[in-house]
């Protein structure tokens, strides 16, 4: 396994204009994290399926999540064949597909908004995209686009070497790797070290948007993770109600929601009030994942 | 040539383990599973028995005589894997596997199938050595080979149609890792080719070299000497393997393999991956594979089933760019004027996929010297095959 820089906080401000991009690409995610730390609240990550129903509707739901609270935001590629999703998302690809959208597409889309918003962006990808690109070309594409990291379901830390060092030449996209129930603990020394951002923790052992049950195991293993890495937990696959996620944020620093939030796209896209709904839901999800105020309401959780 | 794969599973740069990381720990276990069954007295004692006196090995090696004068030049030997124990080569891997699974201790196997023979092979041995088996299967695949779904079922497997994507063998074998993503703690994935992440390209093609092993020693008996040439069917490729794979040191012996041309390679509806495609990621593993510009699985076609798939297996993309094995296609249409010929010529209906290789036998033969050797390897019988065959010809049954 290659060498792992320890940390991104490190690097210094480059003087030529890339290097200096790229240092802020690469924090981009970790300062989001560190000023959600500060104010005690975690962070709210709503992952979506790029082009579904289409690219210039992702664009407005990029923006509409933000007004909502969201904190990142995962744009997922679509792919013919998505082995670790279920149903739902594997629909979403196909609709995106149908679409005509592709991931070199996808990155003109990020570098139209990046004149729009600044919040970190993250791909979630199947590695025979990024191959089909090119692993150097898609680099420096998303580098350029604005894209701040990666996430590769089927790319392991065994097998990333390649795009991990690659990237790290680009000046970015930080790789985000995963961890799951069933990971050892060899393998979670192995992911801690590798993930840059944050580090995924899935919380079930199965497929995205599958039904969640045992949240008491999710909070032990992400503690532990907590006890081992200072690098931020966010938990993703299966949570799919605000009361899921205000539960989760009780623990982890941050939650994902995509197979519901996929759904309602699906559903309802074609409403007059849609983006105010989806901006909305968002704003439901984030009030979640504020710190808990001493002030008496109605909404308030009953208890920490 | 160096050993294959590596430890990290690789083929130069072919093969690999692009899995979630949800398998990773299974696989893992599985790989040590089965090195130390590999070494294991017991366990190969125990494989040896099965394929002698359940699957019925070892299968003969027959001259074809009448096809030999036919074609008028080589001399052609069929390895007869249609004579197999549920009637082609994948039972070797599945007996194998099963037995892994209860060194495993795991209670369900889950499995894919596209012509449905690797289906009855795994609902076979889960009969067998009663463990609780799902097999998945596109809807389509299932309108073609309704009597295997039938089997399987009588066997007391449970079949579950999979109605995405193209319904067919690649999207049966996205929703079995599905499955075993979900259910890994208890179950083990049989899976049937040389395809996947590692360790099963490596252990398939284990399991299935008892062909080229059988076949060497048989020819050696009946001539004295080694064949010229090697010909088999390659979909994901294990029976290709499993026949060529004790060969591959004999460098003078030739071998060829015969994927699907479906309506031709001009027409784009063909499953030959070395002939249209390039490498890429697929059901974890990095091999060649059928792909638009953007990495878009590009949807196959062949009229057989079992040949129907945008991948191959990693091993079989070594050998091509080693130049080791050449592989070549045929259509639709060769494949079934192949059926026709073999069952008229020597009273063996072929399975479709197996009548590939006949189709390139019927062009190689000729070229070829009397005093020259081919051995083709008759993967499958056709019976599976005769009602849609009956349907592509008007005739009611």
């Amino acid at each position: 396994m290659a060498h792992v820089s320890p940390c991104l906080k490190g690097h210094a401000r480059g003087r030529d204009p890339a290097s200096v991009k790229s240092s802020d690409m690469s924090n981009r995610i970790q300062a989001t994290f560190s000023q959600l730390q500060k104010k005690g609240e975690k962070a709210l990550i709503p992952y979506i399926m790029a082009g579904d129903p289409t690219l210039a509707m992702t664009e407005a739901l990029v923006l509409a999540l933000e007004q909502g609270g969201a904190d990142l935001i995962e744009l997922g590629v679509p792919f013919s064949d998505p082995i670790a999703d279920g149903p739902v998302i594997q629909q979403a690809a196909e609709r995106a597909l149908h679409s005509g959208t592709t991931l070199k597409k996808i990155l003109a889309t990020v570098a139209n908004l990046r004149n729009k918003t600044s919040i970190p962006l993250i791909l979630m990808t199947y590695y025979n995209s990024l191959m089909a690109m090119g692993i150097k070309d898609f680099c420096t594409n998303a580098v350029q686009a604005g894209i701040d990291g990666i996430i590769v379901p089927d790319l392991p830390p065994e097998e990333s070497t390649l795009l991990y060092q690659t990237a790290q030449a680009a000046g970015g996209p930080v790789s985000i790797f995963l961890l799951a129930p069933t990971s050892t603990a060899e393998r979670r020394r192995a992911v801690i070290q590798r993930s840059q951002g944050f580090i995924y923790y899935v919380s079930l052992t199965g497929i995205t948007g599958a039904k969640l049950s045992d949240l008491s195991q999710v909070r032990q293993s992400v503690q532990q993770l907590q006890r081992t890495s200072r690098k931020p937990v966010a938990v993703g696959f299966g949570i799919a109600s605000a009361e899921q996620a205000r539960e989760v944020g009780q623990f982890a620093d941050g939650v994902i929601i995509g197979s519901a939030l996929v759904r309602h796209i699906a559903e309802h896209h074609a409403a007059s009030t849609f983006l105010t709904d989806i901006q909305g839901l968002a704003q439901q999800w984030k009030s979640v994942l504020l710190p808990v105020t001493p002030t008496p309401s109605s909404t308030q959780p009953q208890k920490t | 040539m160096p050993t294959i794969p590596n430890k990290h599973g690789r083929f130069g740069q072919f093969g690999g383990m692009y899995v979630p990381e949800i398998l990773m720990p299974a696989i893992h276990e599985l790989e040590q599973a089965y090195r130390a069954a590999k070494q294991s007295r017991a366990f190969q004692q125990e494989l040896r028995d099965c394929l002698k006196h359940f699957v019925g090995r070892p299968t003969a090696l027959f001259f074809a005589e009448r096809l030999t004068k036919t074609l008028g030049g080589a001399k052609i030997y069929l390895k007869r894997e249609d004579l197999c124990h549920t009637g082609a080569h994948k039972i070797n891997n599945t007996v194998g596997q099963a037995l892994l699974t209860r060194r495993m201790k795991k209670k369900r196997v889950i499995a894919e199938t596209g012509a449905g023979q690797h289906g009855v092979a795994v609902a076979t041995v889960a009969a067998k050595f009663g463990l609780e088996a799902e097999i998945y299967m596109g809807t389509e695949d299932m309108e073609r080979q309704a009597l295997n779904v039938f089997r399987m079922r009588l066997l007391g497997s449970k079949v579950t149609g999979v109605d995405a994507g193209s319904r067919t063998l690649k999207d049966a074998i996205s929703e079995a890792m599905r499955d075993w993503t979900t259910n890994v703690s208890t179950t083990h994935y049989l899976l049937g080719s040389v395809l996947g992440t590692h360790p099963y390209p490596m252990m398939i093609r284990d399991f299935q070299s008892v062909i080229g092993r059988e076949t060497r020693k048989q020819i050696l008996a009946l001539e004295g000497r080694l064949p010229h040439c090697l010909v088999a069917c390659v979909g994901g490729g294990s029976n290709s393997i499993g026949l060529f794979y004790p060969f591959v040191k004999d460098t003078k012996v030739q071998m060829i393999g015969v994927e699907a041309g479906g309506h031709g390679i001009q027409s784009g509806k063909h499953a030959a991956r070395f002939a249209g495609g390039k490498p890429g990621v697929l059901h974890g593993t990095m091999t060649y594979l059928l792909q638009d510009q953007d990495g878009q699985v590009n949807p196959t076609h062949s009229v057989s089933a079992g040949l129907d798939y945008p991948a191959v297996g990693p091993e079989h993309s070594y050998y091509h760019e080693a130049g080791r094995i050449r592989y070549t296609s045929a259509t639709d249409a060769e494949a079934l004027t192949a059926f026709d010929l073999l069952a008229r010529e020597e009273g063996i209906i072929p399975a479709l996929e197996s009548a590939h290789a006949v189709a390139e036998v019927i062009k190689l033969a000729p070229t070829m010297k009397k005093s020259q050797i081919i051995i083709m390897n008759l993967s499958g019988r056709g019976d599976k095959d005769v009602q849609q065959l009956a349907k592509m010809r008007g005739i009611p049954l």
